[in-house]
């Protein structure tokens, strides 16, 4: 099954936030934010922008109701700072006028003065001063501190990974539209609805009840619209509480990318030990990540750094901590893989150091070290698939790694400017939410009396495809055609209590939501249907929309079907509710069983290297993917191939810039450089891992948005084997992005 | 007033003639299928295509409407999402639909007019054109293998369409409505404006990118040439080329192709389709960026600008316009008419190089392009230039008068690179170290010789 909202996208009919028609009296906003990144506010002087035509207010902290305060799991970030500011683009105030380029002209007009603090952007210079947005957190197993002694080989070393700007198409924005008693109505580009609303109450002093929110789809979350589009939402809220007007705010994607949080940088140390027989012993890593200057999700961040710090492998001995260094930046957030590939890059380089300096292939110390059913990880859960060496196996057979590499070794041998390099990754990636309590979710099912259905849950969609996929759930359940079948918008006066649609889990939790609804329907229906054809205790179904009695096709079809029943006074309208059986987690031991699952898979990445230039191609991803069963390949595909494009991005051309000031230097499209077309790779292979499936993944379809991401990683490791090959004297230092001018200098650094 | 056809409707509007075509499009007209995603021309969301009559015949292109001004619509034909649309999908739709090549969906409807474009500009399809139609295109969701997968598709099916009457056999397969057959004789009646007063524009693209706020409230003037259809020409031993002459248009002009063969390849390096369709050469020299890549290029060519004003006018070399960071030897009522250079002589070779952090739409780190002339292994004319490592775009003179007279060998060249060097000053910013851009400079300097003389470096 197609996409459901394909042909609108094609012929440019979707709507997003900036596409709704606007209601007469709509008024636009606009973020006044702090232009340095850490001072007292001395002085702001509003009169000039106030004083310009068409300027309806300008909002501070001064004119909220309830409480200026938008953290959720660590209340700590003002809507609008009061006294100091902590980052630049910290909104301190939002113009409100009648068209958006006179807020523009207003915002020019504000003047503020500050006394200018220390500013801090380096993770380790937070640690140095103590500032932490909150305690580090530790997992371990066994017994790191005498595992060393067994160890033949111990290797320390440093490894840095970069920040990642969202970039999703459709920048952040929201429309609050007023209406009786106090009552408002946001539509807001949100992965998080329920986030929005309850934040909004909380500002606006009112209950939740008083605020509904209405998501059609985003164009791109990927994270960056987990928690961050709450800012926008409940300011044009405020705004249409005070003047009783619709409030849109839409941002350009310079105010976007300057204001917003981004993927966390991390700066780590790792020890890794090894037995004589290359098995990994003992591994310790202190991640310094970078959380700017408000916990945001970064503590959830952190929790899955640390579950996915072993990536795919078996280690009996480990510590591993990180350290939530509050900076000068924008909060970090949630961004596709949330905190995991930050780990996964960190166990690599240790590989890949090892490796080199054994004098042993990468490969194989990868591959003796794979965990197999019923191994541990750190966090207490046994692996209960056999996942990580099959995909490894079947990549092997599939690709002939043996093959691969000989013919990098050639072609290397015969070219003197170009270099390829190759590398291998694997990927173990746990899914639930590893909040145990977030693992739940809600779908209401309305049979409409003419037989068409419609179908709310909390999943947003934001090209996933989540609504298809559940969708897909429904028709296969009451085994009806998908035509019949309607996903409405996301609205929490439908659904309520919504976990935000990430952590790969937005199909599990509502799909399964969905299929328990569809399953009480479906038994009402066939029960119906039995008394109506005076066929009780037989056995009764639907299939392909017609009404079997002991699989015989009786006259009744599915609109005559809902008619009748409904004429019968049977409920055709069903609310389903699912929460993942199984996973607990403590965190006052930091043991459990987080995961309802675990995906795995494998990717080999070839790339050329111009040596002469200091840039790269990439030459092919070949992976093998275990999906479990999916439900539907193509959508599934493109989740890989998008994700995985993401991936390669944030370790090569995805670069930012903050000056020691705190200042995005990469604040723009032209200074901030995503894959286009000509840079995916020129061969993508994607294999589906032969499995029966997963009985916690939907329909047995595994979950698949994050997972993939981290193929990307192998990118990073084969662009270093590449000038490897090509200078001998250089010593592989793990600061990712490998942009070309890192590259360059390593292709010619002799030191 | 300015007048044009928006998909199948004669606008006329008294709307400022400097606001953005996109904002025009979509909060004035209220067609809300051309998305906005940056605002300065590098994601593609909002393109449109332009159609405008020459000789008769319409030709059609693909446009970055963010940055673009509206009076550049006066006359044209503007193509939105909602003007291909039809009941079914469209060609192009149909093969992304049958890819699955669209996720969130919000970068969909500027591919799908990049690649609209194509099917009705190219003459001979083929994938690599395919994928440079889109290359100003960003997607973040797909990874783009569905969407190469589907222009590939497209790049086949369009293999039929002849080689005259294209808007015809386009009707007719699916990829145009039919109102377009009557998009010319419609056009015809729109009289051309009168272009005296205002802010001069190129193509705007990087005006727009700078101020628009600014420019929305700005009357625009274009400096156009007599006749559109000789924008390039020989005069005397010369080429001479128009200020408002687009980067596409050198890409296309057969003059260009017979002196510079390998030019084109070269100028892909440089943005987008969509902005190569709009960005003038004058645009790129008075912008003064010292990364300019239509600067570098021309300057080594060692090329000269003629400078009007409404009573006179005077010729510079292009390497002498430049005083400093962003300080021209421009008066505030002279414009740049055109630009020449001399028509080289046998033995003439030329090579440019840019290396930015993703290959295509990227403003270069560091670029450098080369002109010589060789008779008997030596070298009689040469011109060296280079963006990035200075405040203006930089003529070599240096380096260029060390050459003049050499053979060229490895050694010569290593002991060029150290004068290169020595004439550059490099400051460390967002596209890169100081130490980089040296390094990178020398290196692609090298370039230019393993490039046109294999030599072993």
């Amino acid at each position: 099954m197609k996409n459901t909202d394909s042909i609108s996208h094609l012929q440019g009919k979707s709507i997003y936030i900036d596409d709704i028609p606007e209601i007469s009296g709509t008024l636009f906003g606009l973020v006044f934010d702090s232009t340095v990144a850490h001072a007292k506010i001395l002085n702001i002087d509003y009169s000039l922008a106030l004083n310009l035509d068409g300027v309806i207010d300008i909002l501070t902290f001064k004119d909220i109701p309830g409480r200026n305060q938008i953290g959720t799991i660590i209340e700590d970030e003002p809507l609008f700072a009061e006294d100091e500011v902590h980052f630049a683009g910290q909104p301190i105030a939002f113009i409100v006028a009648e068209s958006e380029i006179i807020a523009r002209k207003a915002r020019k007009l504000i003047k503020i003065e500050f006394e200018n603090k220390k500013i801090i952007t380096d993770p380790r210079e937070a640690f140095k001063e103590k500032s932490f947005i909150t305690n580090p957190r530790t997992f371990k197993i066994g017994h790191i501190d005498s595992a060393w002694e067994k160890c033949k080989y111990i290797f320390e070393g440093n490894a840095k990974s970069g920040g990642q700007e969202h970039l999703y198409l459709e920048t952040q924005g929201a429309y609050s539209v007023p209406s009786e008693k106090g009552n408002i109505k946001i539509y807001s580009s949100t992965q998080g609805p329920t986030s929005v609303q309850k934040i909004a109450a909380r500002v606006l002093g009112v209950s939740m009840h008083k605020i509904e929110i209405d998501v059609t789809r985003l164009g791109g979350g990927f994270g960056g619209k987990e928690d961050q589009a709450t800012t926008w939402a409940v300011m044009t809220a405020l705004a249409s509480q005070k003047h009783n007007r619709p409030v849109k705010y839409s941002l350009n994607r310079h105010d976007d990318m300057r204001m917003t949080g981004k993927r966390h940088p991390y700066d780590s140390d790792f020890k890794i030990g090894l037995s004589e027989d290359l098995k990994i012993l003992a591994y310790e890593a202190d991640f310094y990540q970078n959380s700017g200057a408000a916990a945001d999700l970064s503590t959830a961040i952190t929790e899955r750094t640390l579950f996915h710090a072993t990536n795919s492998y078996f280690i009996p001995n480990t510590r591993t901590t990180v350290y939530l260094c509050k900076t000068n930046l924008p909060p970090n957030t949630a961004f596709r893989g949330f905190g995991a590939p930050q780990g996964m890059f960190v166990i690599e380089a240790a590989i890949h150091k090892s490796a080199l300096e054994i004098g042993v292939s990468v490969e194989e110390i990868q591959k003796k070290n794979l965990i197999k059913i019923n191994e541990e990880f750190p966090y207490g859960q046994k692996a209960d698939e056999n996942g990580a060496v099959n995909s490894w196996n079947e990549a092997d057979k599939t690709y002939q790694f043996k093959k691969l590499f000989a013919e990098t070794e050639k072609f290397n041998s015969e070219n003197k400017y170009l270099k390829k390099g190759i590398s291998v990754m694997p990927v173990t990636f746990g899914i639930s939410f590893t909040n145990t309590m977030m693992n739940h979710a809600r779908a209401l099912v309305h049979i409409y009396q003419d037989g068409s259905v419609g179908i709310s849950t909390g999943a947003i969609e934001m090209g996933q495809a989540v609504n298809t996929k559940i969708m897909q759930v429904a028709a296969s359940v009451l085994n009806i055609s998908a035509e019949r079948i309607k996903i409405e918008t996301t609205n929490t006066t439908r659904v309520s209590n919504t976990s935000p649609t990430a952590a790969s889990s937005g199909a599990d939790l509502n799909g399964k939501a969905t299929e328990i609804a569809c399953e009480n329907l479906y038994k009402r229906l066939t029960e119906f249907a039995g008394k109506y054809l005076k066929s009780e205790g037989k056995n009764i179904s639907i299939k392909n929309e017609t009404v079997f009695i002991d699989e015989k096709p009786s006259d009744l079809k599915w609109e005559k079907l809902v008619e009748q029943a409904f004429f019968a006074r049977v409920a055709i309208s069903e609310n389903g509710h699912y929460a993942t059986p199984e996973i607990h987690f403590d965190k006052s031991k930091e043991k459990g069983h987080p995961f309802a699952y675990h995906v795995y898979g494998n990717a080999v990445t070839t790339v050329t290297l111009d040596c002469i230039r200091g840039t790269y191609e990439i030459d092919s991803v070949k992976i093998v993917h275990d999906f479990g069963k999916s439900m539907n390949p193509l959508i599934d595909n493109g989740q890989i191939e998008g994700a995985l494009m993401q991936g390669i991005g944030w370790v090569t051309m995805e670069e930012i810039a903050f000056n020691n000031e705190g200042k995005l230097l990469s604040n723009a499209l032209s200074t901030y450089k995503v894959p286009d077309i000509y840079f995916a790779p020129k061969n993508v292979e994607i294999k589906h891992l032969e499995s029966d499936g997963h009985k916690f993944a939907i329909m047995k379809s595994k979950a698949v948005g994050e997972p993939p991401f981290n193929y990307g990683i192998g990118t990073y490791f084969a662009i270093q084997n590449a000038i490897k090959s090509f200078n001998k004297n250089y010593k592989i230092i793990y600061d990712s992005p490998a942009t070309p001018e890192k590259v360059l200098m390593s292709l010619y650094n002799q030191e | 007033m300015i007048e044009f056809i928006l998909n199948n409707k004669l606008i006329k509007t008294k709307v400022g003639e400097g606001i953005s075509l996109a904002d025009f499009i979509r909060y004035n007209q209220n067609l809300k299928g051309t998305k906005i995603g940056c605002r300065e021309g590098d994601c593609g969301a909002c393109t449109v295509l332009s159609g405008e009559l020459l000789n008769g015949k319409i030709y059609y292109k693909s446009i970055t409407s963010c940055i673009t001004p509206l009076k550049f619509a006066h006359g044209k034909h503007i193509v939105t999402i909602e003007g291909i649309n039809k009941e079914n999908l469209t060609e192009i739709q149909h093969h992304f639909h049958e890819h699955s090549a669209t996720q969130c969906g919000f970068c969909t409807p500027g591919f799908v007019m990049s690649l609209t474009g194509f099917s009705i500009n190219t003459k001979k399809t083929d994938f690599s054109q395919g994928i440079n139609a889109v290359a100003g295109n960003i997607c973040r969701c797909t990874g783009y293998k569905s969407i190469e997968k589907a222009i590939f598709d497209i790049s086949e099916a369009l293999k039929s369409k002849p080689e005259t009457d294209e808007i015809a056999w386009l009707i007719k397969n699916n990829y145009l409505p039919e109102y377009f057959t009557e998009i010319p004789e419609k056009l015809k009646q729109i009289k051309p404006l009168e272009n005296i007063e205002g802010k001069i524009v190129g193509g705007g693209t990087d005006l727009y990118v700078q101020n628009a706020d600014g420019m929305s409230e700005k009357s625009v003037r274009f400096i156009l040439p007599a006749d559109k259809t000789d924008k390039i020409r020989i005069y005397e031993n010369k080429i001479i080329i128009h200020s408002s002459t687009t980067v596409s248009e050198i890409i296309n002009s057969e003059i260009i192709k017979n002196i510079l063969p390998h030019l084109k390849k070269q100028l892909l390096l440089i943005s987008s389709e969509q902005i190569r369709n709009t960005a003038t050469i004058a645009g790129n020299f008075v912008n003064a960026s010292p990364i300019g890549d239509i600067t570098i290029i021309f300057l080594a060519l060692n090329s000269k600008i003629k400078i009007n004003s409404d009573n006179s006018s005077r010729e510079i070399y292009l390497k002498d316009f430049y005083k400093g960071y962003k300080i021209l030897d421009l008066k505030e009522t002279e414009f740049i008419e055109n630009l020449s250079f001399e028509i080289p002589e046998n033995g003439f070779k030329f090579n440019f190089e840019k290396v930015s952090k993703r290959k295509y739409l990227d403003i270069a780190s560091v670029n450098t392009a080369i002109s010589l002339s060789i008779n008997e292994n030596i070298i009689k004319e040469i011109h060296v230039s280079g963006g990035g490592i200075a405040p203006i775009p930089m003529y070599f003179s240096k380096t260029s008068e060390f050459l003049k007279g050499k053979i060229i060998n490895k050694e010569i060249v290593m002991s060029a690179s150290e004068i290169l060097l020595s004439e550059v000053s490099p400051i460390s910013d967002v596209r890169g170290s100081s130490d980089y851009k040296k390094l990178l400079l020398k290196q692609l300097f090298l370039a230019h010789f393993i490039e046109l003389f294999s030599i072993e470096i």
